[in-house]
Parts: structure tokens; sequence; C-alpha cells
């Protein structure tokens, strides 16, 4: 299973170019700028509000930008058909609710929805696409269960199989580890790991866990009040400073020594262990 | 209807396999109710009346003047509320929409009550648009109330605003009954729903009406189904989510409006059928439209026959019975859903 399409090269897949969106009358996000690199997996960090949902839903043109553009494969995506947009870039929203009674294998169905009309129904590339999909997130075995009996971990795989059957070279993915087991976050970020890395996929993710984020991110966009702080590797940007000007968190910035990847652990007001286990002595 | 994603499980040949058995049985209703009668006839001259008629005979003119029409009234009507039912709850993502509960079916009644007792509109094209005119009206009310009260469209503040509009719908349409009863009397129709002596004149109006929207709903079952997993999923496949929902509202406006003008406000079928298919069908709108417009016109023509034979010579309203069947399955809706 692959891209659908081959994007013309040298021609970013998506590119936000002064970009301005808000509801009402409030501005959300203003003059903002992002290149998304193709292949590669980029990770959008920021404080609740900053705006980070709100950019990757103007980047899936579910919203509309108030002005500016998003260039998807060079063109506005807001030029470009509903349908055609469908087969390039998938989107998964945070917490999806799936209709009470649709089965596993019935959700990653309605991923093809894209490639199917009302003349052109459900076909052989159909059929692989959606086994592959689910092979790949690994939810075969769940095909038959309803989605609503699953725990957190399996009905989040179940949905980045949907969008996988999608077939599309652009997957966008608002939190997609928010509420699962550690555990389960780390099998969830392997996967949009190896799908850019091994698929070729293009993937952003609006992340809540900073280091999740720092470990995983080949391109980390770290965003506040509706603005990119700074934008690049994790070994260029995730630095203490920035951490401090983008969460006004306090944190030291460590390196797994096995692994080679950034973590941090936030520092001011935490009492330092040996002083706890020096307290429980006393008592 | 569209095909559907194929699975090695036994559920998806049941699904192709049931919807002819469901027609079939619908087949047996129909033929039920038309021999369900103060004369009851016998199945074999029924077959054939509608075979080989014989203008002469007093069974078979019965069978074509009365009784037939007024089943082929139950089988669009069925069809019509329980398809409206379906696709308000798809579209709203709430279990309790569907045309009477959300006052579309009150709305229609006062709207075509007013017009032909204060308007004197009484030909057979005016009525279905009244009705249409007044569902939209309705519906657009509801809404409103819904999105000023604090919290927004919820699905709890839709239901109520639809009672209360129900409510005070029902009550200017009583009054108006009430200030021309004499003018009105014919019209006791519009106050609970009623397959019984209605005119057959109207089928000819609010048939194709029905059948267009009936068919125009099941090509866009499979849209649905993307759209009750949420906007942004739909977005995100391909729907184009608002253009859909405008054709959505025309198709539930128009099959509540003819519904109304040929039988009045029969409230919980689009309740209780789509609920019912549900158990057998699963949650894709692609199985669930087509099997609430069989199961629904099977339903209304069972109902309406144990209507007649309930209190044998007298015959309750139509609208009585869908409604105490229909309350407790509200009540029970709304119970598993707040355990």
């Amino acid at each position: 299973m692959g891209p659908s399409k081959q994007a013309s090269v040298g021609i970013d897949p998506l590119v936000v170019d002064g970009l301005r969106v808000g509801y009402d009358d409030v501005t959300i996000i203003d003059e903002l700028n992002l290149v998304v690199r193709k292949g590669a997996l980029t990770i959008l960090v920021g404080a609740n509000g900053c705006g980070k949902s709100t950019l990757l839903m103007a980047m899936a043109r579910i919203l509309r930008p108030a002005s500016g553009h998003v260039l998807l494969d060079g063109k506005d995506i807001h030029r470009v058909a509903t349908r055609d947009v469908a087969r390039t870039l998938g989107l998964l929203p945070q917490g999806p609710l799936a209709p009470d009674g649709l089965t596993v294998r019935e959700l990653v169905a309605q991923g093809r929805f894209p490639h199917q009309s009302l003349l052109r129904q459900w076909t052989e590339a159909d059929e692989a696409a959606v086994n592959a999909a689910m092979a790949t997130a690994q939810v075969v075995e769940l095909a038959d269960r309803t989605v609503d009996s699953l725990s957190g971990g399996q009905r989040q795989r179940c949905w980045i199989a949907m969008a996988l059957a999608q077939e599309t070279d652009l997957i966008l993915l608002d939190e997609p580890t928010t509420f699962l087991d550690l555990k389960v976050q780390v099998d969830v970020m392997n996967l949009l790991a190896d799908l850019a890395h091994s698929a070729g996929r293009t993937l952003v993710v609006v992340l809540h866990e900073l280091s999740l984020a720092a470990a995983y991110a080949d391109t980390l966009v770290m965003m506040k009040a509706g603005r990119i702080v700074c934008s690049g590797t994790p070994d260029a940007v995730f630095t203490a400073p920035n951490i401090k000007a983008v969460f006004d968190l306090d944190a030291h910035v460590l390196r797994d020594p096995t692994s080679g990847r950034l973590f941090c652990m936030p520092t001011r007001g935490m009492p330092a262990r040996s002083a706890i286990v020096s307290a429980m002595a006393i008592a | 209807m569209t095909s559907s994603p194929p699975q090695s499980s036994v559920a998806q040949t049941g699904r192709w396999l049931g919807l002819p058995l469901a027609m079939g049985l619908v087949g047996a209703a129909l033929c039920l109710n038309i021999a369900i009668g103060a004369k009851l006839v016998p199945l074999d001259v029924i077959l054939t009346a509608l075979t080989a008629r014989d203008p002469a005979n007093f069974s078979h003119t019965i069978i074509w003047d009365l009784r037939l029409p007024r089943a082929l009234i139950a089988i669009l009507v069925g069809a019509s509320l329980s398809v409206a039912g379906a696709l308000m709850q798809g579209v709203t993502r709430n279990p309790l929409a569907e045309p009477s509960i959300l006052g579309l079916m009150a709305g229609a009644s006062f709207a075509v009550v007013i017009g032909l007792g204060l308007l004197g509109l009484a030909d057979n094209a005016s009525i279905p648009l009244m009705a249409a005119g007044g569902a939209l009206g309705a519906a657009g009310l509801v809404y409103l109330i819904s999105r000023w009260v604090p919290g927004g469209a919820t699905p709890l503040t839709l239901t109520l605003s639809g009672a209360v509009v129900t409510a005070f719908l029902g009550a200017l349409t009583s009054v108006a009954f009430l200030l021309r009863e004499n003018a009105f009397d014919s019209y006791r129709v519009w106050l609970s729903g009623s397959l019984a002596g209605r005119d057959m004149s109207l089928l000819l109006t609010a048939g194709p009406l029905l059948v267009i929207a009936l068919v125009l709903s099941i090509g866009l079952a499979r849209q649905i189904t993307a759209l009750a997993m949420g906007e942004a999923v739909a977005q995100a496949l391909g729907v184009r989510t608002f253009w859909l929902k405008a054709q959505l509202l025309v198709c539930v406006v128009a099959l509540t409006a003819g519904s109304v003008a040929l039988a009045g406000p029969l409230g919980f079928v689009g309740l209780v059928i789509p609920h019912a298919v549900r158990l057998f069908t699963g949650a894709d709108y692609r199985w669930i439209v087509p099997y609430a417009a069989v199961v629904g016109a099977g339903y209304l023509l069972l109902v309406d026959a144990t209507a007649r034979v309930l209190f044998r010579p007298a015959e309750i309203s139509t609208g009585i019975v869908t409604a105490l069947i229909g309350a407790p399955i509200f009540i029970y809706l709304i119970w598993r859903r707040v355990r």
C-alpha cells in the first residue's frame, strides 16, 4: 500500500502562506507561514489555546482563512474540489465519534468514501486498501467488533486505519494520543513514524505530550498565541529557553543515552527526590 | 441503493437477503390490510381483483376505490416518515430526532389547517405545499430556540424545543378548530393523524412528491454515514457537508409534508422504525435508509389494520395507535441513553 499519487518533484505537499484564521471577531492565527516537508513527521506543540488545532483544521480545508493561503501540492486548497482534497489529504480530528453499532470494518471502509460514487461501487482495490489499512494499524482481529465496545487505544488505531484506507499522501492528526496509556501512546507514535519513514507518507500531528513530540518529530513546530515561535529538528529547537518561551515552563532538556532522543524534565517547584526520601525517613 | 463493503461475516449476506424478504412481508401485510374491514374479503378475491378487475363485482369496487388507495397511503406514509426519522437522526446525531418530536409535523398540520380554514386553499397542489411551508417554519423555529438557550443546539435542547413548538402549534390548531368548528369538521384528521376517509385525489400530488424524496434519500444514504461521524470527519472524507445538509433538509421537509397532507400527524413512526431497523442492519445508513422505507411501509399497514379491528366496528385513529406504540419506545431510548 503506497500513496495513491506522486506529487510533482520539488513542490512541497503542504505550504501555509501568510495565514490568518479566526472565529467570528477573534483572530486565532495571524500571519503564519509553514512549509511541511514531504515524507516527514511534522509535530505541532504549544500550550492550550495557542491555535495549533485551528492551524491543523485550516490546513485540512475545514476552516476557511480570513486571509492568506494553504497550498496543497502548490494549489490553493480552497480552489480544489472537496473530493480531490479528500484523495490527497486525510484528517483525523480530535476525539472523533463513531455512530453506535458501527463495526470496525465499516468504520475503516468509510475511508474509501472519496474513491467511490453512486456509479463507481465497491471494488477489489477498495477491499485491498481496507485490508491493508487494518493490517497496518493492527485492528484485523477487531474487524467485526463494534467501535463503541473497544478501549481507547483500540479505537484510536481504528480511526487511524480509516485515515490509512483513504490512501492519501498527507495525513493530518489532531492529538491522536490524548487519553491513552503511555504504552499505547508509544505504539501509536511508532505507527505514525513508520508511515512517514517507510511508507513515504507526509504526516502533520498536533501533540500534547512534549517529550513524545521531541522524541518522534522530524520537524518540531512550537507555537504560542497563534504564531510559530520556532520550527526545525528537535535538536535545533527543543531547548530549555524555547520551552520557557513557548510554555512558560522551567525544564531541563536531557538526552536519552540509548536512543539519543531528547526529553524534558520540569524543574521549578519540584522538590529534589533526595529531599523526599529524607523526609520519609524522619516520619 | 449502493453496494457496500463485502464482509466475511454472515451479517453481510443477511442484509442482502433480508431486503427482498422484508418486501415479501410488506406484500403479505398489504393483502392483510386490504382483507380486513367492515366486510372481510378473502385472499383469492383480493388477488383476482388486483389482477383481473371486474367492474360489476362489489368486492372488487371496494378494493379498488377504498382499500387499495388507503393501503397505498399507508405504504407511502409509513416509508416516508421512517426514512425522514432516519435522516434526521443521522444528520443531528440525535437518536430522538424524528418529524413529530422535533415539531415539523405540528408545523405542517398547523399550516394546513390555517390554509384550509382561513385561506380556503383546499386544492390538491396547495395542501402539500402548505404542509411543507409549515414543516420548514417549525424546523427553523425549533432550531432557533435551541440555539438561543444556554448550551446551544444539543440533542436535549432540540428535543425540548421540539416538544414546546409541538405543544404551542397544537394548541393554536385546536383554537382555530374550536373557533370554526363547522368549517373544520372534515379536517379533524389534522389534529390526530388518520388513514380513514382520506381524500384519494391527494395521492396524485403528494404521492409523486414522496416517491421522489424517497429515491433521493436512498441516494444520499451513503453520505449520511460519513456525516454521522462528525462534520470534520465527513468533510475530510470529501463530503460537502453544507450542501448535503441542505439536500437532507429538503428531503425531510418533503417527506413530512407529503405524509401530513395524506394522513395528518402520525407521531413516532420515524422514531420506532429506524431504531428497530438498526437492530438488524447496524449503524450504516446505506442499509438503514432502504430498510427503514420497507419496514416502515409494512409497519403502517399493520398498524392501520390493527386500528380497524381492535374495537370493531368502531375504528380508532391510526395516529393514536402509532403514539401508543411509540411513546414507550421513546421512554426506553431515553432510559438507555441516561443509564
